[in-house]
């Protein structure tokens, strides 16, 4: 949208406007360097102990010496491609079972109880039972992604879908819809927004997921990464992995708001 | 007289709660005929609406017969409230029910839009329906009923959500829509006034089980507007009439 002041008074408003919002951003970006710097400089005078803490710049020594040997892209493959699947399937499943609930009512109600428990359930406690019904392997860690994500998924999309009230449901009776076009017409729009809410619960959810899957069983992945660096005391590759799982998961979660801003708009 | 367009004989309707059976119409008798326009009236909750949901076959009966006299009737609801889908446009609501029913052609679209036209909403048919006022919502509900051509339409209490002011607008504005297009109405209101100033006849009804106590015609000549015939002598000999049924 064009601005176009209409008074001083006005102009004086948009610039504090923006002054706020360059001071908020600035601010953020403050906080990150002098935690950064706090943590690199308190490593070199011995602050702390740099072999427990490890220090930005052995962080990016370790992110390079692993991405010169190619390990790095094998193991931020190996987990993106499990948690891609993991949400992917999650959530379309999840949708898919919100549907069926919707559809059929008494379904809904006999599965209640059991929805309930699931959801409460942490989803990660089911690991180790995964691991000897799965198979040690990436299926077990795909599939626990799945878990987590899915429960979450159904009971957010069914929620928005009862903001189709009884109501308009009965208009579109009146104009002489069937099941299937109240559906398309009003329940499905109306689950759109917790739809996507559903997705950036998931994208997260995913993460949990996968990574504790990973420090179950893998031969590969960020949270092996983690795991091993931990058990071996290289704290520097510790904190690589979860430096670098930060930023994809800040990505991941960005792309979810970026296809919410599509969707909305 | 016009010919019979829907006959009510002896219907009665009964809920089934888990507290019991509530009865909530009881051998009751209506005729509308065509072009006519029916006003409804009774206390509030006293099976009006069910009266509509009844006729439109919402809800089967628990005894009686609703007979449509003329095949191929089409009938058109509007509720209490607009119900708009916010996520359409207004152009899409007011085609949703020629979509719904697999009617939606070149000509129908053609017409729906130059009803949009006719009540001065074109300009606003690619806004979504909450930049919209009440009235102009309510106006936009109508098209889309009216777009599905209803030889019969059934108003359940459509202005009663509205201000004041824009109720006696609308109201004369739907009346000169439902006249122009020679529908026949049935309007279901508690709003004596505004029965009075609509309806060629009101059927009074009583409180649950609701059947109909009396069957006052109205003299106004059918084209004199609402607002018209609330300034007229008589209107409050109507007004007078109706009332005293109700309290009796």
């Amino acid at each position: 949208m064009k601005q176009h002041p209409v008074s001083d008074a006005h102009a004086r408003y948009l610039r504090s406007l923006r002054r706020d919002a360059h001071c908020i951003r600035l601010s953020q970006i403050g906080i990150l360097l002098a935690v950064l710097l706090i943590w690199e400089v308190g490593a070199d005078l011995n602050w702390f102990d740099p072999f427990i803490l490890s220090s930005p710049s052995r962080v990016f020594a370790t992110v390079a010496r692993l991405s010169a040997d190619g390990s790095l892209w094998l193991h931020i493959g190996t987990t993106l491609l499990e948690t891609v699947l993991g949400f992917l399937l999650g959530t379309v499943l999840g949708a898919l079972f919100a549907v069926l609930l919707w559809w059929l009512p008494k379904l809904n109600r006999i599965l209640d109880p059991y929805l309930v428990v699931l959801n409460a359930l942490p989803k990660i406690a089911l690991g180790p039972v995964l691991i000897v019904w799965i198979g040690a392997g990436m299926a077990s860690i795909v599939v626990m992604g799945i878990l987590v994500s899915l429960v979450v998924t159904t009971v957010t999309v069914l929620n928005g879908f009862s903001a189709a009230t009884d109501e308009k449901q009965l208009l579109m009776r009146t104009l002489g819809a069937t099941k299937l076009q109240i559906f398309t017409k009003v329940v499905l729009p109306a689950g759109v927004p917790d739809l996507i809410s559903a997705l950036k619960i998931s994208v997260g959810m995913s993460w949990v997921g996968v990574i504790v899957g990973e420090y179950l069983v893998s031969k590969a992945g960020l949270g092996y990464l983690i795991v091993y660096g931990g058990q071996v005391f290289k704290l520097d590759l510790v904190m690589a992995s979860v430096a670098i799982l930060c930023v994809l998961a800040a990505l991941m979660y960005y792309a979810v708001a970026f296809l919410e801003k599509k969707v909305r708009t | 007289m016009q010919s019979e367009l829907l006959t009510l004989s002896d219907v009665s309707l009964a809920y089934q709660t888990v507290e019991g059976e509530t009865v909530a119409i009881q051998d009751l008798n209506l005729t509308v005929r065509e072009g006519e326009f029916l006003a409804i009236v009774g206390p509030s909750g006293c099976g009006k609406t069910s009266v509509l949901s009844l006729i439109m076959g919402l809800i089967p009966q628990s005894g009686g017969t609703v007979r449509v006299q003329k095949p191929g009737l089409r009938m058109g609801y509007m509720l209490q409230r607009d119900h708009l889908l916010d996520h359409r446009t207004v152009e899409k609501n007011v085609l949703l029910g020629l979509e719904v029913q697999h009617r939606l052609t070149e000509q129908s679209r053609k017409n729906a839009l130059q009803l949009l036209d006719t009540y001065g909403l074109s300009e606003f048919k690619t806004y979504k329906p909450n930049q919209l006022s009440g009235g102009m919502r309510q106006k936009v509900a109508l098209i889309r009923t009216l777009a599905l051509e209803p030889d019969l339409l059934l108003l359940d209490e459509p202005f009663s959500a509205l201000d004041y002011q824009t109720r006696l607008n609308l109201s004369d504005e739907v009346y000169r829509i439902i006249r122009r297009e020679h529908k026949s109405a049935i309007l279901v209101t508690h709003d004596i006034s505004e029965a009075v100033s609509m309806a060629d006849r009101v059927a009074v009804f009583t409180a649950r089980p609701a059947t109909c106590k009396a069957d006052i015609p109205i003299g106004f000549p059918a084209a004199m507007p609402p607002l018209e015939r609330r300034r007229q002598a008589t209107f409050h000999d109507y007004f007078d009439r109706i009332w005293e049924e109700l309290q009796a």
